[in-house]
């Protein structure tokens, strides 16, 4: 068994209640970091921990803290980013389903080393039984001295509120989430200014997301330190990856980032193999968002070493050959399944959730979508596996925010390493109707350049 | 204006609004719209949208752009309860195919329509990070995971009974 730091006592009956949750040791984090710490202390150990966030972009937590500006007068806010819409994951509603409490603690530390007395979550809409329990956890940590006036006593006031969206993946971008806030559109906002110095009300603003803040609470707990020590490099601490698709064991699961990605998918610990006795054919390891890689450059790296799941191996390669640890959202196929199908349920996923500000995002996504329906049902022509290439990439990082790139980047990778799918779509017309083109050479152990 | 909340409504309209500093009540926008479209039979008409409006204080246009910008708002009259079916990658590789297509057949609906006897809303949506679970739908504040023909088979009976006691 690998390190716990977040689940542990995720099987503890009636932990989402706080009576259970005390007991097992809640909130002497928030003690410790309340009545012995100092804000500066505070900021300093999670800066030590390493800790990035485990929202997608991996930016180390205590550096985002250390950017907030504190003008005389101005109040600051933190927002949990609770919009949790990557395909994939689903890792930060199993947390706050289950251990509503542990994530409360979180931010409960997290506002007072920030300063933030109205503290938000921006839950997804679709949440709402999930809103339920965060808001009865909030109403019990109230009643405990835990929220509201004077915290233990220290004057320090916190109050923690639900939000709910209401449909948009977008609102998952930290600057469209402060718009949905304010009551708008989900509109990315062109940054500079950073939320950190203009944000929620044009406040300065911290958005850190639901798993990044949980880990505020073992991090206070054992030490920047000490959390550092587990993992490997700059992956520290441990990781929830939500695993799904075409496994024995689809479920989330907390790791500490040393175990390779064919330990995970293989062990009965985690996912248990591949369902129904098939073949690995590819995996989409971190959202749907990074690249997707093929059996063989999955287990092992372009140089053939055994590829780990950790932010730095499983981006080794770069985009050529490797991919990102991104949300923990880790889709496996099997072999039965159709890489053209598969890109063209993403490509119609962010088309749908494009905002509508910038053009190429707008009308690319839109195209790509119409092009792989066309080849989906055996109409594309070879010329159009080009004109998807430079559809995708006149959309990468041509846009505010980075939608864009997340819409270009799953295309880009299925023609990358998965062309010769393509083509067989559109020279087998008919065929391609009724069978798929299956595993051929994608599990062939890899070519090693010499 | 006919549309109004009722006493208890207006409480949580009262509430709401109270989690957002003064001059900042538009903030409860989100949320307000969703308690508007559960009191006001599952849907937002443009009456209901002026409505919202003259309660937060803010122009109608920003209400409108807002209510069209988001997918859990419904802007025409839906049935009783609304299937919104998965259709993206992680439950397309799962069977959602199969699950889609026994519903339409099951309710003789397609996707967007709902049943002459306005009991049920057939809707494909985009991911509800219940990937591990999948196939599945959302129905109302709920979701029905691990979906199998079986288990849309029970579904559709237990909501059919759910009307036929109200009846």
């Amino acid at each position: 068994m690998g390190v716990k730091l977040l689940l542990e006592k995720a099987n503890v009956p009636g932990i989402r209640s706080y009576d259970v949750y005390r007991r097992e040791g809640g909130y002497a984090a928030a003690e410790k970091a309340l009545k012995e710490m100092t804000i500066e202390s505070i900021v300093e150990e999670v800066k030590k921990s390493g800790l990035r966030g485990r929202g997608g972009a991996g930016f180390p937590a205590g550096m985002k803290w250390s950017f907030i500006a504190k003008p005389e007068g101005v109040p600051r806010h933190l927002v949990c980013n609770a919009d949790e819409s990557e395909p994939g994951t689903f890792k930060d509603r199993y947390l706050m389903e289950f251990l509503p409490h542990l994530l409360l603690e979180g931010l409960l530390i997290s506002s007072f080393a920030l300063g933030s007395n109205d503290t938000y979550i921006y839950i997804r809409g679709e949440y709402a039984w999930v809103a339920t329990i965060l808001e009865d956890a909030i109403e019990e940590a109230t009643k405990n001295g835990w929220l509201g006036k004077n915290i233990l006593g220290t004057g320090f006031d916190c109050m923690i509120h639900v939000h709910r969206g209401a449909g948009a993946y977008i609102c998952g971008e930290e600057t469209a989430l402060i718009e949905s806030l304010e009551g708008k559109r989900g509109n990315p906002r062109i940054k500079p200014p950073f939320p950190a110095i203009q944000g929620l009300w044009m406040r300065p603003t911290v958005v850190n997301n639901v798993e990044t803040l949980a880990a505020v609470v073992p991090i206070i707990k054992m030490g920047g330190d000490e959390y550092a020590k587990i993992g490997v490099g700059r992956s520290t601490g441990t990781k929830l990856i939500s695993a799904c698709g075409n496994i024995n064991k689809p479920g989330v699961y907390e790791i500490d980032m040393t175990i390779s990605v064919e330990d995970f998918i293989y062990s009965d610990e985690y996912c248990g193999g591949i369902a129904n006795g098939k073949k690995l054919k590819a995996c989409i390891p971190g959202g749907s968002s990074v690249p997707i890689l093929p059996a063989n450059l999955l287990l092992k790296t372009a140089k053939g070493e055994t590829r780990y799941m950790n932010y730095e191996s499983l981006s080794d390669g770069g985009f050529a050959t490797g991919s990102m640890m991104g949300s923990g959202g880790f889709i496996i196929l099997d072999e039965d399944q159709c890489i053209v199908k598969n890109t063209l349920t993403l490509a119609r996923f962010y088309r749908h959730e494009s905002c509508g500000q910038c053009s190429p995002c707008r009308e690319g996504t839109g195209w790509m979508e119409k092009i792989l329906q066309k080849i989906e049902s055996g109409k594309g022509e070879v010329s159009d596996i080009d004109l998807l290439w430079d559809i995708q990439r006149k959309i990468e990082g041509n846009t505010i925010c980075p939608l864009g790139d997340a819409a270009a980047w799953p295309v880009a990778a299925a023609i990358r390493h998965f062309r010769d799918e393509f083509e067989w779509h559109i020279n087998n017309r008919e065929l391609s109707q009724t069978s798929n083109f299956g595993l051929q050479h994608y599990a062939d152990p890899i070519h090693v350049p010499a | 204006m006919s549309l109004q909340f009722n006493n208890e409504q207006m409480t949580e309209f009262k509430r709401l609004v109270a989690r957002y500093p003064e001059g900042k009540q538009k903030s409860a926008l989100l949320p307000v719209l969703h308690l508007a479209q559960d009191s006001f039979g599952g849907w937002l008409p443009t009456e209901a949208m002026d409505y919202v409006a003259v309660l937060l204080n803010i122009e109608p246009i920003e209400v409108y752009e807002v209510a069209t910008f988001y997918s859990m708002y419904n802007l025409k009259p839906v049935g009783k309860f609304v299937f919104e079916v998965c259709q993206t990658g992680p439950c397309m590789i799962s069977g959602s195919e199969n699950i889609i297509t026994y519903i339409q057949q099951q309710l003789g609906i397609q996707p967007g329509q709902t049943t002459k006897d306005g009991i049920f809303t057939l809707k494909l949506v985009e991911c509800l990070g219940a990937c591990g679970y999948a196939p599945m739908m959302q129905v109302g504040k709920i979701y029905r995971e691990h979906l199998t023909k079986e288990k849309v088979d029970a579904i559709i009976a237990e909501y059919r009974m759910q009307v036929a006691a109200q009846n």
